[in-house]
């Protein structure tokens, strides 16, 4: 199991939502991906993904505007 | 099987193309199958060096609103074209050019971006794609 760490700070709709799929479709069951970004609209839509996926949202957290999403695969 | 999206691209227009590789790449990040059909003006697109080359649909100005559109933007940090339909097919996004357009465009096969087309097809094709689909859109 690992643990991957991705930084979309900065970038727009819908990069952030599109590089969570990327590493969650190259992770392996059990490992846990960490997103860090700051598009507002993919705080709400990356947990919508994750739920559509029947993946398991560890935690969402935000702090001035930048958010930190887990999830594990 | 996954629920699935399928997008006709009849538009060769910048703007439109955006929408429908952003909305295919949502689909796809979002756990759904994608299929996006290429016909028409849609089809240049798919031409080598043709993907970014489209017109907006409004305002362009003969390529001059494009242009400000274009550094807008770039400074909104919004993706490239090319890295939204590389990411569509690395999210397994399949990718259909219509063979009628082709033909009425004289359009040959090594003109296009191969590495991009998963399929040749007719409307036959986008029936079988769009009837197993729960979104299906007209760009």
């Amino acid at each position: 199991m690992s643990e991957q760490k991705i930084d979309v700070t900065g970038e727009t709709c819908p990069v952030p939502l599109v590089e969570a799929r990327k590493a969650l479709k190259k992770a392996s069951p059990g490992d846990v991906i960490e997103i860090t970004g700051s598009h507002p609209a993919s705080k709400k839509e990356i947990p919508m993904a994750v739920e559509a996926l029947g993946l398991e949202l560890v935690d969402v957290k935000e702090k001035d505007g930048v958010w930190t999403i887990t999830i594990r695969k | 099987m996954a629920d699935k999206t399928t997008i006709i691209v009849h538009s060769g227009d910048m703007d439109k193309v955006y929408s429908a590789l952003i909305i295919g790449n949502g689909a796809l990040s979002m756990g759904m199958e994608a299929s996006l059909y290429f016909t028409f003006w849609g089809l240049e697109r798919l031409k080598k060096d043709g993907l970014e080359k489209g017109p907006l649909s409004k305002m362009n100005m003969g390529g001059l609103g494009k242009k400000m559109i274009e550094s807008r933007m770039e400074k909104a940090n919004v993706a490239s074209l090319e890295r939204l339909i590389q990411d569509y097919k690395e999210l397994g996004g399949k990718i259909i050019a219509c063979e009628m357009t082709m033909e009425i465009m004289g359009v040959e096969k090594d003109e296009m971006r191969q590495d991009l087309i998963d399929e040749y097809g007719a409307v036959g094709t986008y029936i079988q794609e769009a009837r197993d689909s729960k979104i299906t859109l007209f760009i």
